[in-house]
């Protein structure tokens, strides 16, 4: 469960997000849109924890993951270390989670040789391999061909519903949004405000 | 705020700017070659002045050096000289790199320190060597810190570039999963300073060498500086070139067995 009252968070002088309250439920995954600069991942950074200079409350789970918008691996260590080593996880836990997310055989590659879609594997292998009760996605899908980001929509969803963390979903893309969203809201203003949307049911949830 | 959708490189090495550097690598074929034609050279123009105590060609020098390192006579001052170099390029490695991460990650303290760091890198090495004999004295303590003054604001400066440059994305990571401070230093902040290291490193070496050759020329009574100071006092050249050539394979030998092996090392994960 994640549960933030936001009041208000500064850059400096310039208030940048004004009052808003989220609440994601273990297994729900509120897809937040809003054009770029807006907010988006100052609020997911308050989320995760990463930015604690705020002003409200959060109360979030310590398991927790995230899908940064680049990959964001080490290119000095195997795509294994890669796993193991920021999460703390046992390597037999690292190979199960590349094997699923369809890298088996690629353990001891470097990041540098990895496609951006076999990257982004990867970053997705990191952030389920420690079953997380909260998950965070920063445009985890950006500058992917459309038919890679469908083949990786459908393992995301997978291991959502696998794992069941709470999630939000920072996007700008309407595909990723639709397949992924079980709530939608927006961001606009500035200050930011969160607007929810009507809440959509997706198929099977 | 961060763009998206502009990024097409594999992502990867986003944010982790490397700068050029020049890596010698073992001493190839053409190497050796260039150093045989420059003995050749060497020996031609010294045969043609036909002036051996002015202009001594390699005949004379190469047997004064062999003689001085089979015999054992160079043997403890190129040990001082060594000694000296090492202990003085550990403390200007330590402090310069402690010294730039700190203005590397604290832009306000780099404002303040910026022009200090400016003046200390244009003192020029002679005037930091007497000012440290004449307050310490003349003694070991102060020939090591006269180098290591004169080294450190260069490994700052190119440690401050390397904290700068650092993917705030990858300490994001960390501290999500919240990794201990020893794997920080070792997987993240490390790997991230090395080319920054190398690179300070084997510009420091070669700019430390040099000036403990004058701080022991200036005040020392052992070293390789000491012994060309006796060479010149004699006017003994092929004295001063033997001396210098002894030092100068030792230099080299360390940057091929040593720094070359670790840059590598460190670069392993950047084949294509």
């Amino acid at each position: 469960m994640i549960s933030l009252d936001l009041r208000s968070k500064a850059h400096g002088r310039t208030q940048v997000l004004g009052p808003m309250r989220i609440e994601v439920a273990p297994g729900e995954v509120l897809g937040i849109s809003g054009p770029s600069g807006i907010g988006k991942s100052t609020l997911l950074r308050i989320v995760a924890g990463l930015d604690t200079r705020f002003d409200g409350r959060l109360d979030a789970p310590a398991e927790r993951a995230m899908v940064f918008q680049s990959p964001t691996l080490l290119p000095w260590r195997s795509v294994l270390d890669n796993i193991t080593i920021p999460t703390q996880c046992r390597p037999e836990a690292a190979r199960a989670m590349l094997a699923r997310v369809g890298l088996a055989g690629h353990e001891a590659a470097w990041p540098g040789q990895l496609s951006l879609g076999q990257a982004r594997r990867v970053a997705l292998a990191r952030a389920f391999v420690g079953t997380p009760r909260m998950l965070l996605m920063d445009e985890p899908f950006s500058s992917l061909d459309a038919d890679r980001i469908s083949d990786l929509l459908t393992l995301t969803q997978d291991l959502i519903a696998q794992h069941r963390p709470a999630v939000i979903l920072a996007s700008h893309s309407a595909a990723e949004l639709d397949a992924l969203a079980t709530r939608r809201a927006h961001l606009s203003g500035r200050p930011a405000h969160l607007d929810y949307l009507e809440t959509r049911l997706r198929a099977g949830s | 705020m961060r763009l998206s959708g502009v990024d097409h490189r594999s992502g990867i090495e986003r944010g982790v700017q490397m700068p050029q550097i020049d890596a010698p690598g073992v001493p190839r074929p053409v190497a050796l070659v260039s150093v045989l034609l420059l003995l050749g050279l060497w020996w031609a123009i010294a045969a043609w002045l036909g002036d051996p105590r002015h202009a001594p060609g390699p005949d004379l020098v190469l047997p004064r050096l062999w003689e001085g390192v089979v015999t054992g006579t160079m043997l403890p001052d190129l040990g001082a000289t060594l000694g000296r170099v090492v202990i003085a390029f550990a403390i200007a490695m330590g402090i310069g790199t402690a010294l730039g991460l700190l203005l590397g990650v604290m832009p306000a303290l780099d404002r303040w320190l910026d022009p200090w760091l400016t003046i200390a890198l244009n003192i020029p090495a002679l005037v930091t060597i007497v000012l440290c004999y004449l307050w310490i004295g003349l003694n070991e303590t102060a020939a090591i810190a006269a180098v290591a003054i004169n080294k450190i604001p260069m490994v700052a400066v190119m440690l401050r570039e390397g904290a700068r440059a650092r993917d705030p994305a990858l300490g994001d990571l960390a501290r999500l999963h919240q990794m201990p401070a020893l794997a920080r230093l070792r997987h993240i902040l490390l790997p991230q300073l090395a080319p920054h290291l190398s690179a300070a490193a084997r510009a420091g070496i070669a700019l430390i060498w040099k000036i403990v050759l004058v701080v022991e020329f200036l005040g020392r009574s052992n070293g390789i500086g000491f012994r060309i100071h006796l060479d010149f006092q004699m006017f003994d050249i092929a004295g001063v070139l033997a001396h210098a050539l002894a030092f100068v394979a030792i230099m080299l030998a360390v940057e091929w067995l040593l720094l070359a092996p670790l840059a590598r090392r460190a670069n392993r994960w950047r084949q294509p």
